[in-house]
């Protein structure tokens, strides 16, 4: 009993991170196939000489940051709204947002896209994106700020009233400069889970709205890519960084 | 006196109990006045009504005479201090005393600057502006959450137990600078409490409050000495029930002989005593079986268990209260 | 007008109209018929519910059903020692929490990505192999079924770890002395008293991992090669190459009371643990 945990902990851990360290490890091999042939980081100059991928980065992240500051100001009001007071309705269809796999997700919005489409005179696009990943980070960001809420002392904000507030004063100078990490971190959660998506994006992208997953995506259907490899490495170098900082905010007291 | 802040009547009805049922009584300009009652009596409900956080089922609420029960707390001319004294964790010592009067000048108020230096001189704060609500100790704190509240100059200061969080000697030491900040300052004060021996000692007049309802307002000799219900009389202290009629034990007295001049008069037996410290308990039982306490000083008391002995008080120091059954 | 209503506002608008109408748009297409160069047309029928009960359909949808079950099950069964062993680790719990949640806040394109890198015929565990001489040819590691559900499992794992560790944080170790004291092993004490404690925990889990995994897209895709054809896959094939806008959206809201009835199933845990 005593030595089976720690060493099963051990091979799970490994379980869970080979394949990335793997993927790592090959993105500076100096060869395309899977026998190390030395140090190299021709994959990753590569990366930065691909139009393409270069274009892909720039829509995921422009997306990201938009749907980012939208879905975590929208999502901050609500939490708070709800925290003051429960609405079942709205609760109960963000768990449900949360929960509804992506596809479903993408499918209702490329319908919902096409029908407006009948109407106005659009095309999807980047705004099409930008929009379902406000609808689909919204969940995210209402369920960290509402945990934050739950821990907060209400006698604060009656305090702030008490002396001469009123509502939006409370909000403005009490709660939210104490909610702050919290908002921070939602946002970064927000941007990593808007960058990485792919099923949804996909669907109402467009042509010429081509993200970074959407690409990734090709090539690794197409087969072996180093400069995939190399690509991934940087994303979730740099994802994991966001996560890492949005973890440190949310301890934050 | 003038009234600052009237309650004709004031309800608030739960869908399972009435926190407060009619409760009406008044509070003078720069009176030190205190609501004391069990806990759940309704007291922190009635200071929440007044101080705006709870919307009253129905009577009404007037401050320098004008009805406030349909103002919002930020418009209400009164300031509370909580139990927990809910000072702001992101705000200096400073910004927080500044608060309201920074809240002022925003919404259109006239707010006069300079007074945060002075309200923190009168609670013996100075030098400690720049501090964090977590780097100062919960007294200091208190002090804190006074100055906020005190430097609006409201017309009434709404006290919710401020002192049931401190230690028993840090307690005795902030009623008296409590008073003494009252008295200086001519503000009235509503103090919220559970403590009866605070409310008596620190009060001009004393409200008890009893399962929302209101049992008796008076001043505290008044309340101590003739209470108009059972529960004031058993709420405020000790009462021994002999023959229809309430006595306090330190007013009964006891000697071997019968007394002379003496306006009430019972024979009894010794039972006990017990050592309180600063005085002795002795019981004793009458003829007809009441139990009776009698308050004395140690020196006073010889007498042994089994000793006949006469117990008498006078007539001014019973009080009779209607027959109700038993709290 | 209060504060909260005004702030409520731009969320509602928002769920109302990205979430409630598209889906009441797919409701209302599925009973529409199949447009001639995709999207729909009229009349109204009820066509596209029928055809679910073609057998071809029958069995993805049965499929994806038990790849979904045995996926949840492996994540229980594998997460459940982990979840155990984080809970018992002391002043290192959070960091080793984090550790196991961080991947998956990275790229789940990524990961599985990673997988087919590892598994493909030119990957590096065939070559590894091969060049160990302990196979001659390569394996068909991906490609199939197995290589599906461990994608899944993989992918899904934290998702089962962290409602086990909250539960099995909070749990009592005077309550395993207790059993230890009482003459149980430390394996009996485990299943007798620490699997029942963690019931809800694994309740929790089980919906976390079941739901996504039925409705798995990627994984099937990627590491199936197509060739294992989900639910998912089949919803995503009907909006494009066999634009079938009705029938696909039959199958969406179909999967979707799928994953309201197992929602109902598996009780308000989930949301408690939200």
């Amino acid at each position: 009993m005593k030595p089976f945990l720690p060493v099963y902990a051990c091979a799970a851990y490994l379980f869970l991170y080979l394949p990335l360290l793997a993927l790592g490890a090959f993105s500076f091999n100096n060869s395309k196939i899977a026998v190390w042939q030395g140090f190299s980081l021709a994959w990753y100059n590569g990366v930065f000489h691909n139009s393409a991928l270069l274009e892909g980065t720039l829509h995921s992240l422009v997306i990201a940051v938009v749907a980012t500051v939208a879905a975590t100001s929208i999502g901050t009001l609500a939490a708070y709204a709800l925290w003051k007071k429960r609405v079942a309705w709205l609760t109960g269809s963000l768990y449900l947002s949360l929960l509804s796999p992506e596809i479903v997700t993408g499918v209702s919005l490329l319908v919902f896209f096409q029908w407006m489409f009948h109407f106005l005179r659009l095309q999807l696009g980047l705004h099409t994106v930008i929009l379902a990943h406000i609808s689909f980070c919204l969940a995210y960001v209402v369920i960290v700020i509402l945990a934050r809420l739950r821990t907060f002392d209400r006698s604060l904000e009656e305090a702030a009233l008490d002396l001469g507030a009123n509502e939006w004063q409370a909000f403005r100078y009490v709660t939210a400069p104490l909610l702050l990490p919290g908002i921070v971190a939602a946002a970064l959660l927000c941007f990593t889970v808007s960058f990485d998506d792919y099923v949804i994006t996909s669907l109402v992208a467009g042509v010429n709205s081509e993200t970074l997953p959407m690409i990734i995506y090709a090539m690794a259907r197409k087969g072996v890519s180093p400069e995939v490899n190399a690509l991934s490495v940087m994303i979730t170098v740099g994802l994991g960084t966001l996560v890492l900082i949005s973890g440190r905010l949310e301890r934050q007291r | 006196m003038q009234t600052v802040l009237e309650l004709r009547a004031l309800s608030k009805h739960f869908p399972t109990h009435r926190a407060v049922d009619g409760v009406s009584f008044a509070i003078g300009r720069g009176e030190f006045f205190s609501l004391v009652g069990p806990s759940g009596c309704g007291k922190t409900t009635t200071l929440r009504l007044i101080a705006g956080f709870e919307e009253p089922t129905s009577g009404q609420l007037l401050l320098d005479g004008h009805s406030v029960e349909g103002l919002p707390a930020y418009r209400r001319d009164v300031s509370t201090v909580f139990q927990n004294y809910a000072l702001f964790p992101h705000l200096t010592v400073a910004q927080n005393v500044a608060f309201g009067l920074a809240r002022r000048a925003q919404n259109g108020k006239p707010a006069i600057a300079g007074k945060i230096a002075k309200a923190l001189e009168l609670v013996h704060l100075s030098g400690k502006e720049a501090r964090l609500p977590n780097q100062i100790s919960g007294g200091e704190r208190q002090r804190v959450a006074l100055a906020r509240s005190l430097v609006l100059e409201p017309k009434v200061l709404l006290l919710d137990e401020p002192l049931s969080a401190l230690d028993a000697k840090l307690r005795k030491e902030m009623r008296q600078e409590l008073k003494n900040l009252q008295r200086t300052i001519g503000i009235a004060f509503l103090f919220v409490t559970h403590d009866q021996e605070e409310a008596l000692s620190l009060s001009d007049r004393v409200a008890i409050m009893h399962r929302g309802l209101l049992e008796q307002v008076g001043t505290p000799q008044a309340v101590y000495r003739t209470p108009k219900t059972r529960f004031v009389a058993e709420f405020l202290g000790d009462v021994n029930w002999l023959e229809g009629a309430g006595v306090r034990p330190e007013a009964v007295r006891i000697s071997r002989t019968a007394p002379v001049s003496a306006e009430r008069a019972t024979a009894a037996v010794v039972e006990g005593q017990t050592f309180l410290g600063n005085c002795v308990h002795l019981s004793a039982k009458l003829e007809n079986g009441s139990a009776c306490v009698v308050e004395m000083a140690q020196q006073e008391c010889d007498f042994q268990p089994g000793e006949r002995i006469y117990l008498w008080w006078q007539k001014a120091d019973e009080f009779r209260v209607p027959n109700e059954a038993a709290a | 007008m209060k504060l909260r209503t005004v702030f409520l506002a731009p969320g509602s608008i928002v769920m109302l109209g990205l979430f409630f109408l598209p889906l009441l748009i797919v409701l209302a297409y599925s009973f529409l018929s199949r447009g001639a160069y995709g999207g729909v047309t009229l009349p109204w029928t009820a066509e596209s519910y029928s055809r679910i009960f073609d057998p071809l359909y029958l069995a993805i949808l049965w499929r994806s059903v038990w790849i979904a079950a045995v996926s949840t099950a492996l994540c229980l069964v594998l997460a459940f020692p982990l979840a155990l062993y984080i809970a018992r680790a002391g002043a290192r719990k959070t960091l080793l929490l984090n550790l196991v949640m961080l991947p998956f806040w990275t790229s789940f394109l990524i990961r599985t990505y990673a997988w087919m890198f590892l598994l493909r015929d030119t990957g590096l565990v065939n070559t590894l192999l091969q060049s160990l001489h302990v196979i001659s040819a390569p394996m068909p590691l991906l490609f199939n079924t197995g290589a599906v559900i461990l994608g899944l499992v993989y992918g899904y794992l934290p998702f089962m770890v962290l409602p086990l560790y909250a539960t099995l944080e909070k749990l009592d170790p005077a309550l395993l002395d207790a059993a230890a004291d009482l003459g149980a092993s430390p394996a009996v004490a485990i299943w007798r008293v620490v699997v029942p404690i963690s019931r809800p925990g694994m309740i929790a889990g089980c919906l976390l991992v079941f739901i996504p995994c039925l409705g798995a897209y990627l994984t099937p895709d990627l590491m199936g090669g197509g060739k294992t054809v989900m639910i998912g896959n089949l919803v995503q094939n009907q909006f494009t190459t066999a634009r079938d806008w009705p029938f696909g959206a039959a199958i969406s809201l179909l999967l979707m009371a799928m994953v309201l009835l197992v929602m109902r199933a598996l009780g308000d845990k989930g949301e408690e643990l939200l």
